[in-house]
């Protein structure tokens, strides 16, 4: 009898918590976004779309995620290769690649801004270097790609590491003898890579792309500490209109949005990457 | 395998294999410097005076000039900052674990029905924009007089690391054998008695190490924090509120408060990232 009950009891706290803090919260942000004032009404939605802030903030999110996750999945998965190809200081050399793990983006940001700001550390190279005579304002706002750029570096920088570690832990569990097999007949390192790590990689890369493509259409702290307003993403959009625009309703409607495309995109993955029933390992 | 292989390897491939050798070396140095070099430059910053963080050009040296660091810490709000941060994310600790680990625990021991309804509850946390539930909490925690307390940020600081917490428990748990639980039972331990003298002791280093990963979550989540904090603010929020109004040696004072501990806690669980991850993938 106990035993039938306990695993309930168990689980009991865990649920109520999710079901309060995140079911309903997000049915919350749903309500809101097509109510105004408690009645059904889609003029959030439609101030949101009409602002000429939203469809930039959408466009920059879309490309910072289209431009950061590729090149973030091939290094992971390079540096993903050589940890589990290392034999000595495999230990240090894992810690030193994980450690952007621990870094929140605010503390990402702040760090690109000490390179990139005017008196920073790449205006002193070029300067040294002879390349220019005087600093450039790199994160002016008529230098609008070149915040884009910092971001795309300080994404880069802070967020592979998540990838990797998800990547290596996927590795360990591809069985030895299937390289040894494929080496048996004949399949170079990279065959070996394309033809057997790959497609057993799968579930890993299915959680790697889908943890990754979401908080990257979360950016929010990079952009604020490299560009302030000057590149307009859509959590920067949701925090603005909560805040100083003092509107919740079309946060909640940009909240929708974000929530929209990441549940496009983690359907995308599930579907691309889905293992084939029975081929588990 | 390939140690066996290169002693039989006639020369011109030993040579070429060498060249191979040196590449990958060649990489994980430039790898590594890609993740130390940018954290170094923020420690010049933060080292040297306001003076010298302002001037150009920069040496790339620090100056070991501690003006930076005491104006940061003497600036109003950063002590207060720091506290609460260190609070939220305290309780943001103790409520994921105390929450997650009996649901790990539940999962790893025992079938029965809605065990897949529940995975799925905890997975789905996966596919949402977790902060963005500060939105509507921030209109519930006003009508409960949760608004702009600790307790009502570690809420949601809970919800980002519950998932984490329930899978890396789940991992641990299951790692220990049920006989060995069992083999208490018959000794005269009740379940919770088999609980606490066997499985605890061999899972607790685990847990710390769950727990840190979700003071680390806590530490460094900004958005909610910004949103459902106005006097009681922690240090990222307290940061990204000042960031246009303050000056370059505060910002990087204040990054470097918020990485210096990220790296210690990351150090401390570094043997369990991939345990915590390798479950994460199924």
């Amino acid at each position: 009898m106990q035993a039938k009950v306990l695993p309930y009891l168990l689980l009991l706290p865990a649920t109520v918590f999710l079901l309060v803090f995140f079911v309903y919260p997000f049915v919350e942000i749903a309500i809101l976004a097509v109510t105004r004032d408690g009645g059904l009404s889609l003029q959030p939605l439609a101030i949101m779309a009409s602002h000429w802030k939203f469809a930039t903030a959408l466009g920059w999110t879309l490309l910072l995620a289209a431009v950061v996750v590729p090149i973030q999945l091939a290094m992971a998965l390079s540096m993903a290769t050589i940890v589990t190809k290392l034999k000595t200081g495999r230990n240090t050399i894992l810690y030193i690649f994980s450690i952007p793990l621990g870094l929140s983006d605010l503390a990402a940001g702040i760090v690109w801004l000490a390179i990139f700001e005017q008196s920073g550390f790449l205006n002193s190279m070029l300067f040294g270097l002879g390349v220019v005579e005087q600093p450039i304002l790199f994160l002016g706002y008529q230098n609008i790609w070149v915040i884009f750029l910092a971001v795309v570096l300080a994404e880069i920088w802070r967020a592979t590491a998540i990838m990797m570690v998800i990547l290596v832990s996927g590795m360990g569990l591809v069985p030895k003898e299937y390289y040894e097999a494929g080496e048996v007949f004949g399949a170079n390192g990279w065959q070996r890579f394309v033809k057997i790590t790959l497609p057993m990689l799968r579930p890993s890369l299915q959680s790697a792309l889908i943890l990754r493509t979401l908080a990257a259409f979360e950016v929010f702290a990079v952009v604020t500490a490299l560009g302030g307003t000057t590149l307009p993403v859509l959590m920067g959009e949701t925090y603005n209109w909560q805040f100083a625009l003092q509107d919740r309703n079309v946060a909640s409607a940009y909240a929708l949005v974000i929530l929209a495309i990441s549940i496009a995109a983690t359907l995308f993955f599930l579907r691309v990457l889905r293992v084939p029933k029975g081929a588990t390992i | 395998m390939s140690a066996a292989a290169s002693t039989d390897v006639p020369a011109p491939v030993k040579s070429a294999h060498s060249a191979g050798r040196f590449l990958f070396w060649a990489c994980v140095f430039l790898i590594c410097a890609w993740v130390l070099v940018p954290i170094y430059l923020l420690m010049v910053n933060a080292l040297s005076s306001p003076e010298q963080v302002s001037g150009f050009p920069k040496s790339g040296l620090p100056g070991f000039d501690f003006s930076s660091l005491q104006f940061f810490a003497s600036f109003s709000g950063v002590g207060r900052a720091l506290w609460n941060s260190v609070l939220v994310a305290v309780l943001t600790m103790v409520l994921s674990i105390g929450i997650g680990a009996p649901a790990g625990y539940a999962l790893s021991r025992f079938e029965f029905p809605g065990k897949e309804v529940f995975r799925m509850l905890v997975v789905m946390t996966r596919a949402f924009p977790l902060p963005l539930l500060a939105l509507p909490l921030a209109v519930m925690f006003i009508r409960t007089g949760l608004d702009d307390t600790a307790l009502g940020l570690a809420l949601v600081h809970t919800v980002l690391a519950i998932p984490f917490a329930v899978l890396i428990t789940f991992s641990l748990f299951s790692a220990i054998p049920l006989e060995m639980e069992e083999a208490a039972w018959t000794l005269g331990c009740n379940r919770w008695q088999g609980f606490r003298k066997v499985v605890l002791p061999l899972v607790l280093p685990g847990i710390a190490a769950s727990a840190v990963f979700a003071f680390t979550i806590s530490w460094n989540e900004v958005f909610a924090a910004a949103v459902l904090t106005i006097e009681n603010r922690t240090l990222p929020a307290f940061l990204i509120q000042n960031l246009n109004v303050s000056p370059l040696h505060l910002k990087f004072a204040g990054g470097a408060a918020l990485v210096v501990p990220a790296l210690v806690f990351i150090f401390a669980v570094r043997k369990y990232l991939f345990a915590m991850w390798g479950i994460a993938n199924r």
